[in-house]
């Protein structure tokens, strides 16, 4: 077992979604009965971006063997083997991306409920994200208020691609219940295909999908700045999980430079883009889309120059880094101890109620 | 420090600018209804010449979505990537702790007067009858 | 330095379409009038993020005889060339857009009639200004007839292709075109434009043209990640490729997030025999504005190194706003070296200029 990350708060490992059988008993009974007599039962809802079966999708000696549950695997796997102290686990259902809306918002209950139940409750190191029907504003802040009191659920979750951006004012009230709880908003490397996912249209590969994937968070970033999110809600926090962040850099120095010579038509920004940024911006670790030498992984952390953005994640079980190299070479080591805990006991308030 | 005569005083119109060389530096002159300031002409980002620049506001919000506009025409944008700048002091909106553009100091004076010297006058004929620009270089 | 400047975006401009009639057949400017153009966005005739300053220019560039900045030679010889000492132009003719044109006969038609226009009141009066290739992508036939017929013609240094098409420019539909620019030993150009319908950024539709003129960044890092991963360099290994106007200091990043990928998923890409940054690295070129400005100067240089200064080509992007001069746009010192290399020899090696 690595010492280095005894203790440590992974801020993101995956909770597999369930398949709808078991989220029966979650469901109210009007649903429960479409879900039967509609054939639904043997639905896969798994999202075409998390692309389950890719070889990016799990790592090979993490993949489960006969038997053993989704949540014996993520002890045996990271948390016993890593010491963890506290994780953070992501349920991506495909109830997201569901036109019927209310049968989404049906579905997120029931997953969050079964999240609480058959993971929250048996180990407590797990954390969670309240997954939210963004087919609707209105059921996703219902969404966010019924989960808000179990005071194990931390984070509001959403995917990177949207039908709009999420610095646009039709999401305001989400992001006032998120930050009224103390609910960081976790934006999730993914989307709902609802329209090419480049300006140029729609890539031809997992490979390029995944690649270009990392783009939608440079849009979010931008659209919440600029849109003046952080302007109106200032103790939202913005966690982007699995965006990678060697593109940070050259999107902050763009971002400002843009700033300066624009600034009127967005007076409500009142300061260079890259700080506010800073403030209100966490990014996971993996992937850590690394440089080939270390230093200049360590030059990329000092063009980012802040010290409180980055949190130790996994990202369990996608194949990120082998054996038990989960931190990058390059990290300097007067980083560790705020990237490893003392970021995410910042940025997640509910964290430091409960943590060991 | 001396005190140049750089223009009649009609030769830079109400809310208009002009630039004048003074000691080999280029100098924007502007009239803000009727007050007459000076900065040097010169953009410290990339060099474009304000006085060729929009005048502007500032455009103000104190929440998304409610604009309003204060200093109506103080300012000036430079040409080419829209910095603004502040006429009466050359600080820069965007970049106020460590960009600004240095300020000389403007006084209007009487042909009359300035016949007498001590003045420099850069190839500006004096004449008793007219008001001049006078910058301090 | 002894030679000149090599700015490798120039913007000619025209005073409106009609200038375009004379060089158009009798069919196409009847279409012209009696119909106009038909696109993907919800305005026929202006963009629908609103630009920050009249003719997205700066202000100063306005010339003293009238019309836009960009449409009098005379002064843009005095304002631009002569007054920054560049030895050679690499014109980007924008407008009017053929590229996104949905009725492909006018697209095409359109983009004949620009490449004349261009030929005739830019570059063959001034020796210093070269063209470029203006293409109706989507009809890939007549697109690779539009370049052969330049290429007879003369006077043309790159192929015009924009970074916002129906597809990626990776996507089979689009390889004769680059096929075709490989072919002749023309550079293929990837300047800021095109309104293909689609949402400027995989988040969706933006709001201000602050996120719109940002996106352009993101935008180019899709045509490589396109380029590189749909084959075509693999395939067409004599293809050069030049990113205009979409900035440089990202493309490190975009390299090591491609090999980290491809490393667990090139299985599913199997032409690809290299690392994806190898490609990137032998096949694309950048021009340097709007040039990146990081709060330390000298990042702009370990940043440039990483890229290849044999890579980075200077542009000034005339007589748009967020044009760079030659003599501030780099805050880090240069040496000699990387000096003579961005400003000066790579685009004279790249688009064969004496």
């Amino acid at each position: 077992m690595p010492t280095a990350l005894h203790g440590a708060i992974d801020c993101d490992v995956h909770i597999p979604p369930p398949p709808t059988a078991a989220l029966l008993p979650y469901l109210d009974a009007y649903w429960r009965e479409q879900f039967t007599i509609r054939g639904l039962v043997g639905a896969d809802f798994a999202l075409t971006t998390s692309a389950s079966r890719t070889p990016l999708a799990c790592r090979p000696d993490w993949r489960p063997g006969k038997g053993e549950s989704g949540l014996a695997l993520l002890q045996r796997h990271v948390l016993d083997h890593f010491g963890t102290g506290i994780a953070i686990g992501h349920c991506l259902h495909g109830a997201v991306a569901l036109h019927t809306e209310d049968m989404a918002a049906a579905l997120c209950r029931a997953v969050n409920d079964w999240v609480a139940a058959e993971w929250l409750s048996r180990d407590d190191r797990l954390r969670a994200s309240i997954l939210v029907p963004t087919q609707n504003v209105a059921l996703a802040v219902a969404e966010i208020e019924r989960c808000a009191a179990d005071r194990r659920f931390v984070q509001v979750l959403v995917l990177a691609m949207l039908d709009h951006p999420l610095g646009r004012r039709q999401w305001w009230p989400l992001h006032e219940a998120a930050a009224r709880h103390g609910l960081p908003l976790g934006i999730h490397a993914g989307g709902l295909n609802r329209h090419a996912t480049t300006p140029t249209g729609w890539p031809s590969t997992h490979l390029e999908d995944h690649v270009v994937g990392a783009q939608a968070f440079d849009a979010q970033l931008a659209s919440l700045l600029t849109e003046g999110v952080f302007t109106k809600f200032p103790d939202l926090r913005v966690v982007l999980l699995e965006s990678g962040f060697t593109w940070l850099p050259t999107f902050l120095w763009r971002m400002n430079k843009i700033w300066r010579g624009l600034r009127a038509e967005v007076p409500w920004v009142t300061r260079l883009p890259a700080d506010i940024l800073r403030q209100h911006v966490r990014i996971t670790l993996q992937p850590v889309d690394a440089p080939p030498r270390p230093e200049m992984l360590a030059a990329t952390l000092a063009q980012i120059d802040c010290d409180d953005m980055l949190l130790f994640s996994t990202d369990y079980p996608h194949w990120q880094f082998d054996a038990d190299a989960a931190l990058p070479e390059g990290l300097p080591e007067a980083l560790l101890p705020k990237l490893l805990r003392g970021n995410a006991l910042a940025t997640f308030p509910r964290l430091a109620e409960t943590a060991p | 420090m001396s005190r140049h005569v750089v223009a009649r005083v009609s030769e830079v119109p109400p809310e208009g600018a002009l630039r004048v060389t003074v000691k080999g530096r280029p100098i924007a002159l502007f009239n803000l209804s009727g007050e007459f300031f000076a900065l040097y002409d010169r953009c410290p980002h990339e060099g474009a010449s304000l006085c060729a620049g929009r005048r502007v506001s500032i455009a103000v919000a104190d929440t998304p979505g409610e604009y309003r506009l204060e200093r109506r025409g103080e300012m000036i944008r430079c040409p080419w990537h829209g910095w603004d700048f502040d006429i009466r002091t050359g600080q820069s909106w965007c970049d106020p702790e460590h960009t600004r553009v240095r300020r000389y100091a403007v006084s209007v004076e009487a042909g009359e007067r300035l016949a007498k010297g001590p003045f420099r006058a850069e190839s500006v004929p004096v004449s008793v009858e007219d008001d001049y620009l006078v910058v301090e270089v | 330095m002894t030679r000149g400047i090599v700015d490798c975006d120039i913007h000619p401009n025209m005073a409106s379409d009609a200038e375009l009639l004379p060089f158009m057949p009798r069919r196409w400017a009847d279409h012209l009038r009696d119909y106009g153009p038909l696109n993907h966005q919800g305005l026929a005739f202006a963009l629908q993020h609103p630009r920050f300053n009249p003719g997205v220019a700066r202000a100063d560039s306005w010339p003293p005889n009238g019309g836009p900045p960009g449409s009098d030679l005379d002064f843009m010889r005095a304002h631009h060339l002569d007054a920054h000492n560049i030895d050679h132009g690499i014109l980007m003719s924008l407008r009017p857009a053929g590229c996104d044109e949905r009725n492909l006969d006018y697209g095409a038609a359109i983009c004949a009639a620009a490449n004349d226009w261009q030929h005739a009141r830019f570059v063959q009066p001034e020796p210093r200004l070269h063209g470029g290739i203006m293409i109706p992508q989507e009809d890939p036939d007549a697109a690779v007839a539009e370049i052969e017929r330049c290429v007879a013609k003369g006077g043309f240094v790159q192929v015009n292709f924009t970074p916002r098409a129906s597809e990626p420019p990776g996507r089979r539909r689009y390889r004769r075109i680059l096929e075709c620019a490989a072919h002749h030993g023309l550079p293929v150009g990837f300047h800021v434009s095109g309104v293909p319908g689609h949402p400027s950024t995989g988040a969706g539709h933006l709001t201000y043209y602050l996120q719109e003129h940002h996106s352009n960044m993101p935008g180019m890092q899709a045509v490589v990640a396109s380029l590189v991963l749909d084959g075509v360099f693999a395939a067409l290994p004599a293809l050069k490729v030049v990113l205009i106007e979409g900035g440089f200091t990202w493309a490190p990043a975009l390299c090591w997030r491609m090999d980290q990928a491809w490393r667990r998923m090139r299985g599913e890409v199997p032409a690809l025999t290299r690392p994806p940054s190898d490609y990137v690295r032998e096949h694309i070129w950048y021009t340097t504005q709007p040039i990146e400005e990081p709060d330390r100067a000298e990042d702009l240089a370990e940043i440039s190194g990483w890229v290849g200064w044999d890579r980075i080509m200077f542009s000034t992007d005339y007589p748009h706003w967020d044009f760079d001069d030659p003599r501030y746009a780099f805050r880090c010192p240069l040496t000699a070296a990387q000096r003579e290399l961005v400003f000066s020899a790579n685009a004279r090696a790249l688009y064969r200029l004496p």
